[in-house]
């Protein structure tokens, strides 16, 4: 057995965008993931959050080779994924699966619930048809639905139900890993609670690792035993759940938390928020040196235009419960 | 005093699946230069409230059956759509949550700040920019002068809200409905317009109708606090006290079910039972009642009216029969 069940490493995805006269090349790339590392174990959590075009989403999805890598390693169970021919991929494939944002969009509306519990154990030939219908019986009551619901059309279930027969059909191939892509953020309050137990109820009884991509920190902070926060397509902090919302080191991630609005009226009027000036720079022109560098409070505690000028590396300990990394110029 | 007082308003739609009260008779008042939060989960009727106070329920399949919407002393539902237009923009305004969508694409920013100018204070061309431009500057904007001359989508999503917040103030409301502002937003951009909404109402002493699923954002910028469901008002307080103690079985589970950034992760979320009401086949009784842990014999067959709950306080009132044991248990609803 590998030692991690999920290694990212220096991965990279870009975009061409528009093309330079009729036959050119492209006229600029958009540098979605831009040097990307990662572990995660078995039975782990990883949160990636960061802001809208941050990367996060992309990286999931290079990870789970719906996009192709532009350079980089993605290592699931010791085994190379990308450049593993289509036919290998498969296998692996069914070892990782994702669940996404928007339970309306992602389900067939003409298909029952039974038929899509179903289809994946079709499209792997699994079991015969009696065994996938009672597979998909057991699916439904592990995600807290009614079994005698599997006649049902999506359009019968309200939105947080729909995400548990998201969750369900993940659930089918019986993965290791699941991509979790915002499967929360589309749901109301209450809701969004009952998805998070479930999650975490579900983790614990298959063993699943899940890398859970949220821009929610206090979701994240439910389920994900590490975090990565990303910034303009990099990874600018790694660390413990407890050591991360204790003592955030980078200062984007300290802004982030502090921008968090907090349910209580009487922290929420008192304490001091660090407010970012100005937007995320757009990841096709990212700013030179450090890209969170003209938003950054703490930019003239570093000397000699460092952070203007130098990509701050990744830096920190390592230790049995991961990595603490942080890359900014201050913490050298 | 009451800038704006709603009174038994009510709102269907004719659907297919039948009729939809998406709203049910709701009165409430915002006062001078207050902040109103109005939360509630999506089909609660927070939005369409506010759409039918200003006539811009689609019709059909929407009627505004009921209600009257005092702004001072003008009754917004009894005026012609021509009266209307006078006042909205210029007397109320309403900023929406998707600013990419509420804008006109084919117009520039100068363009779209300077009609409401125009139409309703009479301004030239010359003396409209200079105000648009002002407006911008107001709303934090770097360079308005520029900016001005900029399409919608040359801009970022928070600069755009930023326009929409400017372009509802240019001719200082009395009143701002403003429907998930920031909900759009990336928090850290959340936060920038938060606070400039802050600072502009102090400045200005308008009032807010902050319409809003997230528990944090009322926390910090709304004073009162009226909580929907089902098209009703289930609750409203002072925000403290809201806060402090939930009167409504439904206030109660939705503040215990919000993750926050200090409650143990370890343990397993509070929240609420079963699933969000079907406003096409609402339960007789209470609409909460089969979500509700203190559901009693009364709650399924009876609608319970908003009363008073506490006696040193006027304004906090809760719809519940049952609201009196909540809030002996502290930590009820886990």
């Amino acid at each position: 057995m590998a030692e991690h069940l999920l290694e990212v490493r220096d991965l990279h995805k870009h975009f061409p965008v528009g093309r330079k006269g009729l036959l050119g090349g492209p006229a600029a790339m958009l540098r979605a993931v831009d040097g990307v590392s990662f572990t995660l174990e078995r039975g782990e959590s990883l949160g990636l959050v960061g802001e809208s075009g941050c990367g996060k989403s992309t990286t999931a999805r290079t990870v789970l080779g719906l996009h192709q890598a532009t350079s980089g390693s993605v290592r699931f169970d010791g085994v190379e994924l990308t450049t593993l021919a289509r036919p290998e991929r498969g296998a692996y494939r069914r070892r990782m699966q994702m669940i996404f944002q928007d339970p309306y969009a992602s389900l067939d509306p003409r298909q029952t619930v039974g038929s899509i519990l179903t289809e994946p154990l079709k499209i792997h030939r699994i079991g015969r048809p009696k065994e996938r219908k009672l597979r998909a019986l057991a699916l439904l009551d592990a995600v807290g639905l009614n079994p005698r619901h599997i006649n049902r059309y999506p359009h019968e279930f309200s939105g947080g139900q729909r995400q548990r027969i998201g969750i369900a059909r993940a659930l089918a191939l019986e993965p290791e890993l699941i991509l979790c892509d915002e499967p929360v953020s589309a749901l109301d309050v209450s809701i969004q609670a009952q998805i998070v137990n479930l999650l975490k109820e579900l983790q614990e009884r298959f063993g699943l690792a899940y890398l859970f991509i949220a821009h929610d920190l206090a979701v994240v902070r439910q389920l994900c035993h590490r975090v990565a926060v990303m910034y303009l397509g990099r990874v600018v902090e790694t660390a413990r759940r407890e050591e991360l919302y204790t003592a955030p080191k980078h200062p984007y991630t300290r802004a982030l938390m502090s921008a968090v609005p907090v349910p209580d009226p009487e922290i929420e009027r008192q304490r001091e928020r660090i407010v970012l000036e100005g937007d995320v720079p757009s990841p096709m022109n990212p700013p030179s040196g450090c890209s969170f560098h003209p938003r950054c409070a703490e930019r003239h505690r570093v000397a000699g235009g460092r952070c203007e000028a130098e990509i701050p590396a990744l830096r920190g300990t390592q230790d049995a419960g991961g990595a603490r990394l942080s890359a900014c110029h201050l913490e050298e | 005093m009451s800038v704006l007082d709603v009174r038994n308003l009510a709102v269907r739609f004719e659907t297919h699946q039948g009729t939809v009260r998406a709203v049910d008779g709701v009165s409430f008042t915002v006062e001078e230069g207050e902040t109103l939060g109005l939360v509630g989960e999506s089909g609660s009727g927070k939005s369409v409230s506010c759409l039918a106070m200003l006539g811009l329920i689609p019709t059909p399949p929407g009627v505004v059956e009921s209600g009257e919407v005092l702004l001072e002393d003008t009754d917004l539902l009894r005026l012609s759509p021509d009266q209307l237009r006078r006042v909205r923009g210029n007397d109320i305004a309403m900023i929406f949550q998707d600013p990419m969508t509420s804008l006109n694409p084919l117009l520039t920013v100068e363009r779209q700040l300077t009609e409401v100018l125009e139409i309703h204070r009479g301004l030239s061309r010359s003396e409209a920019r200079k105000k648009a431009a002002a407006g911008l500057g107001d709303v934090g904007i770097p360079n308005p002068e520029a900016r001005l001359d900029a399409y919608p989508h040359e801009l970022s999503g928070g600069m755009r809200q930023r326009v929409m917040i400017a372009m509802a103030l240019l001719c200082e409301p009395k009143v701002l409905l403003a429907d998930e502002p920031t909900t759009a937003l990336d928090v850290t951009i959340q936060a920038q317009i938060l606070e400039l909404m802050g600072a502009l109402q102090q400045k200005r002493g308008t009032a807010i109708v902050l319409i809003t699923h997230d528990l944090g954002v009322v926390a910090g910028m709304s004073d009162r606090v009226n909580v929907m469901y089902a098209g009703r008002l289930a609750e409203t307080a002072e925000t403290r006290a809201l806060f402090a103690r939930p009167r409504h079985p439904y206030t109660e589970g939705l503040l215990t079910s919000v993750p926050s950034l200090t409650d143990d992760p370890e343990a397993e979320l509070a929240s609420i039972d079963g699933q969000p009401p079907d406003l096409a086949d609402l339960p007789p009784g209470c609409a909460f009642a089969p979500r509700c842990p203190y559901v009693g014999e009364r709650c399924r067959s009876e609608v319970p009216p908003l009363a008073r709950v506490d006696r040193d306080d006027a304004g906090r009132v809760s719809a519940c029969f049952e609201s009196a044991r909540l809030g002996r248990t502290e930590v009820a609803g886990g």
